[in-house]
């Protein structure tokens, strides 16, 4: 599960183009940029996932990063996504499972071109960091397979009971000592200098607190950004292979100011029409968006004044509004922190509290699930949060589905037509809510 | 004198076909009933270290969904169309209270649907202690070791305060050893149907170790030794089947008629992955020392391989199952799994590659566990039966 991080033909047709989406697409050309000259420069190239992405360490090594998930957006995006899944059904993968698994299968049957029209490298090593989803660990089972290169299992413990016990964090920092930095010495031929780690750590922090009073910047009325749509756009840098850089630094200080601006003038948030116009809805949304309808999904929601306040989405990378940074005082075991604290590692009945409680900060008129065909580890259980959060907040929660980057499981009728039933909802509510004084 | 006699073996599948149809486990029940303080803690696919909740004196409860008897009424209020099955009938037989004399449950991660069920209990029955069981994928002794060691402490303190008493060294190292025999006895169930399969239908064998979820292991292991000593005095007709290992059976079940379609259309089940927990330790687990060490060790480094367990070595993806038609002398495998099960279907392109490498022969198919119509099932194996058949004339 991921993020995006870039906005390929979306961009363009953008109203406008505000300072930190420019510097972004420039952060994500000169990054694929990297990628696809690695072979000509001689960088080594590590793959590995976004949450429990690892990339202070491995920028520690010198490893230019894919993201697996990443391309799979960006081809989501590109509508090429479906394509994709088909080629890898037609090999063999089933249509059950998880559509990123297929679409980059699908991808390297056709060549594995990246989203700048490049040939994407193979990777000298695929880093299994575990976090939060079973597939990831057969997905990379299935690379290793083709690239015959290194693999590295990093297997982090699942938040069954609520909270990190000191038991999992020494597990992890453990496989870091004894087997993910020895393997990535071995795989870079450069050394592991743990300084080198506390700087990055110290850097990714900085952003992360400006990551975290932007998108506790929806808390206002109106809300000056949209925090699942807009949301995925912030989460891009500090979800991808930018944390830990100055880009990354500098991306969130433009950001930030730009949405200070924002919040100055009262205004609502960016969408790809222009500003939005009045805030009619504020909404909770639980799980991933569907990338092959992005723009079309989105406007179903711009164009009826709803706006997300608050996803769970914008923490599958690294929950952050809890308080938790990377500290370079405690260098690995904040990584195994990290990991322990993605929003998919947490427990059900974790998520619950935590939709429950942005509903009452966000002050939200309710909780939208959208649910992921492909995705067990978001979806399974939905339903039982929806009713849980409806139940414990008395506020409307309404349920759709659809897929990642599987074009055939968006409906964009059925879509709308719950949407604008779950909008009535909640103006049948306030309604109620007048009538009883 | 134990009866030992052929129609023994069709006494006792009639027996644990009754306990496998039960859906309100009444065997358990009245286990729990003959005595006071007795608990039950009820596990999920695909593997928990049962010795631990034998040794707090509680009854291990396999719960493996609820196959194709059960009308689910709640559970699919539950649950998207796309996921599998078996957490919705398993939350079926939680609300409808067939579950109401279960003191604990376990959820081992095995994926991400029965690791989200794990929280879904918590919140859904906050009176029933649930409990996720973390696995290691690292399997250093040091690293991975440590780690489930300390988880196994940790279960064995839950498992002492349900049981309101402590569970001491002395009576897990007790409960490995009845163990050890248990699974001894399933080796010995397998390595004789390998042998003679057509004198132990896999339907008896899967209805015997269905009842080992159920039954007290005293009394199972008693009733798999009589199978086994009747069955060796059985002496029905053999066929010219073809010999194949099914894989992919090891979280929500197929109907029992599937696995009869299977043998009924001209194959012998000499292999499979059902109800990995009954034998998953290859060898004995040791049955001195620090049992809580030699339980981590058993898992880690002598246990059999699934999907839901990291294979480390690339040159080793698949070899579990090329092992098993090798040692079993299938002649091919037939791929039988879960519709929308994540760890069976993205390990079965690997398989299959493995499959191919090593020139056996396969084939796939998808079931739910209420799936009716046998028919297609039953043509598929029976081509797959007659084309291996064919090769190995050739
Ligand atoms: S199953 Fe979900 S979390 Fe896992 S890789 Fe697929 S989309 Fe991501
Ligand atoms: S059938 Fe497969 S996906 Fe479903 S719970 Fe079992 S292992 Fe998980």
């Amino acid at each position: 599960m991921s993020t995006i991080i870039t906005h390929p033909k979306v961009a363009k047709a953008w109203v406008f183009k505000d300072a930190s989406m420019a510097k972004q697409k420039e952060m994500m050309n000169r990054h694929y940029g990297r990628l696809a000259d690695a072979p000509q420069t001689g960088e080594k190239v590590a793959s590995t996932f976004v949450p429990g992405n690892l990339n202070e360490l491995l920028m520690c090594f010198g490893f230019a990063v894919n993201l697996p998930e990443i391309n799979a957006i960006q081809n989501g995006l590109r509508k090429t996504s479906g394509n994709f899944v088909m080629e890898a059904e037609k090999i063999g993968h089933s249509e059950d499972v998880c559509t990123y698994v297929k679409s980059d299968i699908g991808m390297m049957a056709r060549g594995n071109i990246g989203p700048n029209g490049r040939r994407l490298p193979d990777p000298d090593v695929l880093l299994l960091s575990c976090t939060g989803c079973f597939t990831f660990m057969k997905w990379f089972e299935l690379l290793r397979e083709r690239y015959r290169c290194e693999t590295i299992m990093f297997h982090t413990p699942y938040m069954a009971d609520g909270k990190i016990a000191p038991d999992m964090v020494k597990y992890m920092v453990k496989q870091l000592e004894k087997d993910v930095i020895p393997k990535l010495e071995r795989v870079s031929g450069v050394k592991f200098d743990i300084d080198r780690l506390r700087e990055y750590l110290k850097k990714s922090a900085r952003a992360e607190d400006d990551l975290v009073w932007v998108l506790q910047s929806a808390k206002a009325t109106p809300s000056p950004i949209d925090a699942y749509f807009g949301g995925i756009y912030y989460i891009g840098p500090i979800f991808g292979a930018f944390r830990g850089t100055d880009d990354a630094i500098e991306y969130y200080k433009f950001l930030r100011e730009e949405i200070e601006g924002r919040l100055a003038q009262g205004k609502g948030p960016v969408t790809p029409g222009g500003d939005m116009g009045k805030e009619r809805y504020r909404l909770v949304v639980e799980g991933p968006p569907n990338y092959t309808n992005f723009r079309q999904f989105w406007k179903m929601f711009y164009e009826e004044g709803a706006v997300v306040v608050a996803s769970s989405y914008t923490k599958v990378g690294g929950t952050y509004d809890f308080g938790f940074r990377h500290n370079p005082d405690k260098p690995l075991e904040s990584l195994a922190e990290y990991c322990l604290n993605v929003y998919t590692n947490r427990s059900l009945p974790m998520r619950v509290d935590m939709l429950e409680n942005y509903i009452g900060e966000y002050e939200a008129d309710g909780l939208l699930i959208n649910s992921i065909k492909s995705c067990n580890s978001f979806s399974a259980g939905q339903l039982l949060i929806m009713r849980e959060v409806e139940r414990r907040t008395g506020k409307p929660a309404a349920f759709i589905e659809t897929d990642l980057v599987d074009p055939r499981y968006f409906s964009p009728a059925n879509v709308k037509n719950r949407l604008e039933s779950y909008f009535q909802m909640i103006e049948q509510k306030r309604a109620r809510a007048r009538a009883a004084g | 004198m134990e009866d030992t006699s052929p129609s023994k073996t069709a006494e006792i599948a009639a027996r644990c076909e009754e306990i496998f149809t039960d859906l309100d486990f009444n065997a358990a029940r009245k286990w729990k009933a003959g005595k006071p303080g007795r608990k039950v803690i009820g596990f999920m696919p695909f593997y928990v270290p049962r010795e631990l909740i034998h040794a707090a004196g509680a009854l291990p409860l396999g719960i493996l969904g609820g196959g194709d008897q059960l009308e689910v009424i709640h559970g699919d209020a539950y649950f998207q169309s796309y996921i599998c099955r078996i957490p919705r009938s398993t939350v079926e037989l939680g609300i409808s209270g067939r579950l109401d004399f279960v003191d604990g449950m376990l959820f081992p991660s095995i994926c991400d649907v029965i690791r989200n069920l794990s929280g879904m209990w918590k919140l859904m029955f906050p009176r029933v202690a649930a409990r996720y069981v973390d696995l290691p994928q690292n399997f250093d002794g040091e690293v991975g070791g440590e780690f489930y060691r300390s988880g196994l402490q940790e279960l064995r303190h839950w498992l002492a305060d349900i049981a309101s008493h402590p569970v001491t060294d002395e009576a897990i190292r007790a409960s490995v050893a009845v163990y050890n025999k248990s699974r001894a006895l399933i080796r010995e169930l397998y390595a004789l149907r390998a042998a003679e399969p057509w004198n132990v239908p896999s339907a008896e064998v899967y209805l015997l170790l269905r009842a080992g979820l159920v039954l007290p292991v005293e009394e199972h292991n008693e009733l798999v030794r009589t199978y086994i000593d009747a069955a060796r005095s059985r002496d029905r007709p053999f066929k010219d089947n073809s010999r194949v290992v099914v894989s992919g059976v090891f979280c929500e079940q197929p109907p029992l008629n599937l696995i009869k379609s299977i043998e009924l259309s001209g194959c012998y089940i000499v292999g499979d992955d059902f109800m990995l927990v009954t034998r998953w330790e290859k060898s004995d687990t040791a049955e001195d020392g620090d049992p809580i060490a030699a339980l981590a060790s058993a898992y880690l480094h002598n246990s059999l391989s699934t999907s839901a367990k990291y294979e480390p070595d690339a040159a080793r993806k698949g070899a579990y199952l090329i092992e098993s038609v090798r040692k079993n002398r299938a002649e091919g495998v037939i791929f039988a799994m879960p519709s929308f099960c994540d760890p069976a279907l993205l390990e079965r392109p690997m398989l299959q590659n493995a499959l191919k490498a090593a020139g056996i022969p396969f084939i796939a198919f998808k079931y739910a566990e209420n799936s009716g119509q046998m028919q297609p099932i039953r043509e598929q194996a029976g081509t797959f039966a007659d084309s291996i058949k064919l090769w190995s004339g050739e």
